[in-house]
């Protein structure tokens, strides 16, 4: 961006704002020249996805909040009314409400490019935590959004997830109250929402650019997870990249359209057509289909910490400290690890089944002192808020010095096995908290756990350091790698 | 170099300094929270719902072993007038095995009359039990259909995920037939 080395443009009215304000010259730095690997996939597609549907959203939604009206009485009326009624209102709907889903169909597919190929890694840090935090933030405003038409879903969606907050000790009833500014969820309610739904997408907006700053620092990551070194690894950004992002928009835009104008209630809830009603709890509260993961992670708690579960948590914590204050895997003792874990196994186990009620009502192990002193509620939040935390400490979590997961055949089982355990938490999610579902959600949040704060620090010490190709260029044009 | 009396000086002008900091730093902390605060508190429910707080019912119509619910605060509040048969199953229990002690005695005022807010403890569904041919748990009482909470048939937590039984709100009998939530 200094002005010092700016290089001429020819047309004088370009040259005259750029002399003033070098916004072309920057352009030109940051997007046409841009040196950018040569050996992105189709992964690498989908942060320029993503930013055209936060786009979308922003400019769908504005053009929605001109004809809804917030409150309580007339706003399931008003969207009625778009729906019927304002010309092209259906269609602007339907891009709005499928677009969220989109959204986060492109972004958890970036999160996936981000993790199994090390993008999160050295010296892409920062860049992977703003990544989380616009995650984090999208999230809200999705939350938010989906209470706004005032449906049964949205009542209940917002009933069930402030009261997330009334598990914190001592001040969550007054928490819950301050959120709601009522007693119960009411037009109060909905007001804030609908002034933080428009919020924060800006703010979204800002920490976007954040990313894409500190992305123009490191530069991109590649599949193969190694720097350009010359300038035959890379390409300049314009016109290879702009014509890769392009295509792969219009193909994502295509399925896009075809839930837009095909299945636009596909995705959603029928319940959401039945306007609030504060004595009726729809007879299965499901949120949306991205929260799923995290609901199910809520659900999994069915028990609580109690004596057994507390201490066989303070062993795990014991047996895995080597994994981070030592710094080879020659300095850690296996046979130890593992005899602590499987110790702290049995005792968590313990925990587990001491709580656990069968169908006579009495307990699956009679323990002394099983009782919880900290009740599954709680515990549950504390999950799935941690679920979304791990991300933000992943980089610190894995110190392996490889990035991509080509050249990390544990760590690429891992990965894949998150993906498998995340579409079952997603099914379990979805499905009524009985029978069957609640083990099954269980392990998988066990997996989910597991895989990032032991599996991954497990990882960084004892999985073999292979041999990287010496150039992008080279592994490009084959040879070593298969 | 300096001499010792300018030393002295010095250090008396670090103190002096430093005082002004503090208070200057704390008046503009005092000054910040007091136009934070407004802020904050805006969100808090404000006089006019909080002049909902209070709704009077009348109990003539109710006959034994039927249910009503009304709105108090916007959110439901159950009355059952409870049979004989209810009434001893819910003593009969042992409060030291309940997960949140309370015995029934504590949770009425007259045995018959069971008044509660009628929001699962767990995350704020409405519990099944109030009409004749809902699923009312393996407790007899009430049951919540999101998360599978069975209360029995004093709204006490028996078994699920909720940790609290349903909470009984402040109310009064102004007469026979007249209750006063609130």
């Amino acid at each position: 961006m200094a002005s010092g080395q700016r290089e001429k443009f020819e047309n004088p009215v370009i040259e005259w704002v750029d002399s003033r304000l070098p916004v072309f010259t920057m352009m030109q730095k940051e997007y046409g020249v841009f040196p950018t690997p040569k050996n992105f996939n189709y992964f690498w597609n989908f942060g320029a996805i993503a930013m055209f549907m936060l786009v979308t959203m922003i400019l769908s939604g504005i053009i929605l909040a001109m004809h809804y009206t917030a409150h309580n009485m007339h706003a399931f009326d008003s969207v009625e009314r778009i729906m019927r009624d304002v010309n092209y209102g259906w269609l602007i709907r339907y891009i709005h409400s499928n677009g969220a889903s989109f959204f986060f169909i492109a972004v958890y597919i970036h999160i996936f490019r981000g993790i199994y190929y090390g993008s999160y890694k050295r010296p892409r840090e920062l860049l992977w935590i703003f990544g989380v935090l616009i995650f984090l933030l999208m999230m809200a405003t999705a939350f938010m959004g989906y209470v706004l038409p005032w449906g049964q879903m949205s009542f209940w969606g917002a009933q069930v997830i402030t009261n997330f907050f009334s598990a914190i000790p001592w001040v969550g009833e007054d928490i819950v109250l301050w959120l709601r500014g009522g007693f119960a969820i009411d037009n109060p309610t909905l007001n804030r929402f609908f002034s933080l739904h428009y919020l924060l997408p800006f703010v979204i907006v800002g920490v976007v650019f954040l990313h894409i700053w500190a992305l123009h620092v490191t530069g991109s990551n590649n599949p193969e997870g190694i720097e350009p070194k010359t300038e035959k690894d890379t390409l300049p950004f314009h016109p290879y990249y702009t014509m890769k992002d392009t295509f792969g928009i219009l193909v994502f835009v295509a399925i896009y359209a075809i839930f837009v104008f095909f299945f636009p209630n596909a995705l959603g809830h029928p319940d959401n057509y039945i306007p609030a009603d504060p004595m009726v709890t729809p007879a299965h509260i499901v949120p949306e289909w991205y929260f799923l993961p995290f609901y199910a992670i809520l659900r999994a708690f069915t028990f609580g910490v109690n004596i057994y579960i507390l201490a066989g948590l303070g062993l795990t914590v014991v047996a895995l400290l080597p994994l981070f204050t030592k710094k080879t895997a020659k300095e850690i003792s296996l046979p130890v690890m593992s005899f602590l874990m499987a110790l702290a196994g049995v005792l968590l186990l313990l925990g587990y089944f001491s709580q656990l009620e069968l169908e006579s009502g009495a307990k699956a192990l009679s323990l002394p002192l099983s009782t919880a002193f900290v009740d599954a509620k709680l515990c549950g939040v504390l999950a799935m808020f941690g679920a979304i935390a791990v991300l933000f400490v992943l980089p610190f979590l894995d110190t392996h010095p490889v990035r991509s997961a080509r050249y990390r055949p544990w760590f690429k089982l891992g990965v894949l096995l998150l993906v498998v355990d995340v579409v079952i938490l997603t099914v379990c999610g979805a499905k009524p908290a009985e029978g069957f579902w609640v083990p099954l959600s269980q392990v998988s949040m066990l997996y989910y756990m597991g895989f990032f704060m032991m599996g991954i620090p497990f990882l960084s010490k004892f999985e073999p350091i292979k041999d990287l190709p010496k150039s992008i260029h080279q592994s490009v044009l084959g040879g070593e790698r298969a | 170099m300096s001499s010792s009396s300018d030393k002295s000086k010095d250090i008396q002008d670090t103190t002096k300094r430093d005082f002004l900091y503090l208070t200057a730093a704390s008046m503009g902390a005092v000054a910040a929270g007091s136009v934070v605060w407004p802020l904050v508190d805006q969100m808090n429910p404000a006089a006019d719902t909080l002049a909902l707080s209070t709704t009077e019912v009348d109990l003539s119509p109710i006959k034994e072993g039927q249910s009503i619910t009304v709105v108090w605060r916007g959110a439901p509040v159950f009355i059952r007038k409870r049979t004989h048969a209810e009434i001893e199953e819910s003593r009969g229990v042992d409060v030291s095995t309940l997960r949140d002690k309370e015995s029934d005695e504590d949770r009425t005022q007259k045995a018959e009359w069971l008044v509660m807010t009628g929001i699962c403890t767990h995350l704020g569904c409405i519990p099944l039990g109030q009409k004749s041919g809902d699923q009312k748990g393996d407790y007899g009482g009430w049951f919540c259909p999101c998360h599978g909470s069975h209360y029995d048939t004093a709204g006490r937590i028996r078994k699920g995920p909720a940790p609290k039984n349903l909470i009984v709100p402040p109310y009064e009998f102004l007469d026979d037939t007249t209750l006063r939530i609130g």
